[in-house]
């Protein structure tokens, strides 16, 4: 049953995604900077938590997930550190994620030359 | 005083430039579609031995010229100026091309009308009587254009259905003073036209009314229209942006459709190739041209042909700052007669 709501709720997400992409302008990088934005914002209203009790994963690893992992760090680091905290608080609880990105972005970028597209 | 002028944007020859002979070299997608047997080179590999897909490029062209150099029976040394231009920063191909060929250079930008952009000024200069043989040529690749203009290739982007497919390849054109082959006749220069679309998706659409400018000019300068010519095609306007075109044309009282059509539907089969509108890009109209019309043109099954290569002005920086797309078309007129 986790399986069945997780895929349900991250292919909803992507179908948002992909409906943006093929009837407004919008570019991916656009479209990448509103759903980390909008799972700040929506976090931080409270209403994405009741979306990650529901989806799990389906909810956490797609952008807004990314999101939701920044206010959720911001808002525990004020209650810790205070305002220092709300910033640091944030790239405390993605620094998992920022770092795989770096490295693994690294060692692609060493290991791959890129290819044409056919 | 301006003898050769003919109406407002027209130069008639008196002495008609000869287009000798043309190379084309193309990348292995291009080699797979239906002109593949008009190509005088088709590369397996689009890096053509080089380290960098620009270096690559930069080499189609320098063979391009070598190719059409060759079977005009000439030699780099008789050839008195190159006109060329590409779509990269500062004209990297083309320049790194002229560095290796040692030709007299100008460098030229006119996006994707390139072709006929270098063409027209090559005619002027025979015609004037300032030299005997010249060539034009460009060039373009898909993965050089597309970190360019679009994103790098490492990301997985999905493609608009709107959007065009850079075609990799290049084509140079040897015109001469003397000699036999399809003479040059007129060249109608196009003005930059704006209809304020925004999309670099949708080129075809942007360019579309700078290409319908140009043929009303050119047939209003010189009194012909659609009936003088087996062949009016134009640069690369795609699927979209030839049913435009010809609507346009319509409106405005010529029926061009009979004799029409657009090299970036000819260069590849775009139901199997998927190269969604159509293919785009300077070597689009060059090695259509310098592959399939002109070895028609000496067959034969062409006599008069009204080539319109079209280009997309922009740049990467005024499309980030939201700006239209600024296009122009220039019409080069050729004839077997």
């Amino acid at each position: 049953m986790d399986y069945i709501r997780a895929f349900i709720v991250g292919g909803a997400i992507c179908v948002i995604g992909q409906i943006l992409m093929d009837t407004t302008k919008l570019t991916p990088a656009h479209i990448l900077v509103i759903f980390v934005t909008s799972g700040v914002i929506l976090t931080a209203l409270g209403l994405y938590e009741p979306i990650v009790k529901l989806g799990g994963a389906g909810a956490t690893v797609p952008l807004p997930g990314f999101g939701y992992s920044l206010a959720k760090g911001a808002i525990k680091g004020t209650q810790t550190n205070g305002l220092l905290g709300a910033f640091t608080g944030g790239i405390q609880s993605t620094a998992g994620g920022v770092a795989a990105a770096v490295i693994f972005g690294y060692l692609m970028a060493v290991i791959f030359t890129p290819k044409t597209k056919s | 005083m301006a003898v050769k002028k003919n109406g407002a944007q027209t130069v008639q020859f008196d002495n008609p430039p000869i287009l000798l002979a043309s190379g084309s070299v193309v990348g292995p997608k291009e080699g797979e579609g239906p002109l593949r047997d008009y190509f005088d080179i088709v590369l397996s590999d689009d890096l053509y031995g080089e380290k960098s897909w620009e270096l690559a490029e930069s080499k189609m062209l320098r063979e391009s010229v070598k190719k059409a150099v060759e079977k005009a029976n000439l030699s780099i040394e008789n050839i008195e100026y190159m006109f060329s231009g590409d779509l990269l920063n500062q004209l990297m191909s083309a320049s790194f091309a002229a560095r290796d060929l040692a030709i007299p250079f100008f460098g030229l930008y006119g996006a994707c009308s390139t072709l006929t952009e270098s063409l027209s000024l090559g005619a002027m200069l025979i015609d004037g009587g300032y030299a005997d043989y010249i060539v034009a040529a460009t060039s373009s690749h898909f993965s050089s254009a597309e970190r360019q203009f679009r994103f790098p290739l490492e990301q997985g982007t999905q493609r608009a259905p709107t959007s065009q497919w850079t075609v990799t390849g290049a084509g140079a054109a040897i015109l001469g003073a003397y000699g036999d082959g399809p003479k040059i006749t007129h060249v109608t220069t196009g003005k930059v036209i704006d209809f304020g679309i925004k999309d670099p998706n949708n080129m075809g659409a942007a360019m579309a009314p700078a290409a319908v400018d140009t043929i009303l000019t050119h047939f209003q300068d010189t009194g012909l229209g659609p009936e003088d010519y087996d062949l009016i095609v134009t640069g690369d306007l795609a699927s979209i942006g030839k049913e435009i075109a010809e609507e346009m044309m319509l409106d405005k009282g010529y029926n061009i459709a009979k004799v029409y059509n657009d090299c970036g539907l000819m260069v590849y089969d775009t139901k199997t190739q998927n190269t969604y509108a159509g293919g785009s890009g300077c070597g689009c109209s060059a090695v259509v041209f310098c592959g399939y019309i002109h070895q028609e043109m000496i067959k034969k099954n062409l006599n008069r042909i009204l080539l319109v290569s079209t280009g997309a002005l922009m740049s990467p920086t005024s499309s980030q700052q939201g700006e239209s797309i600024p296009s122009i078309a220039h019409a080069v007129a050729i004839s077997n007669d």
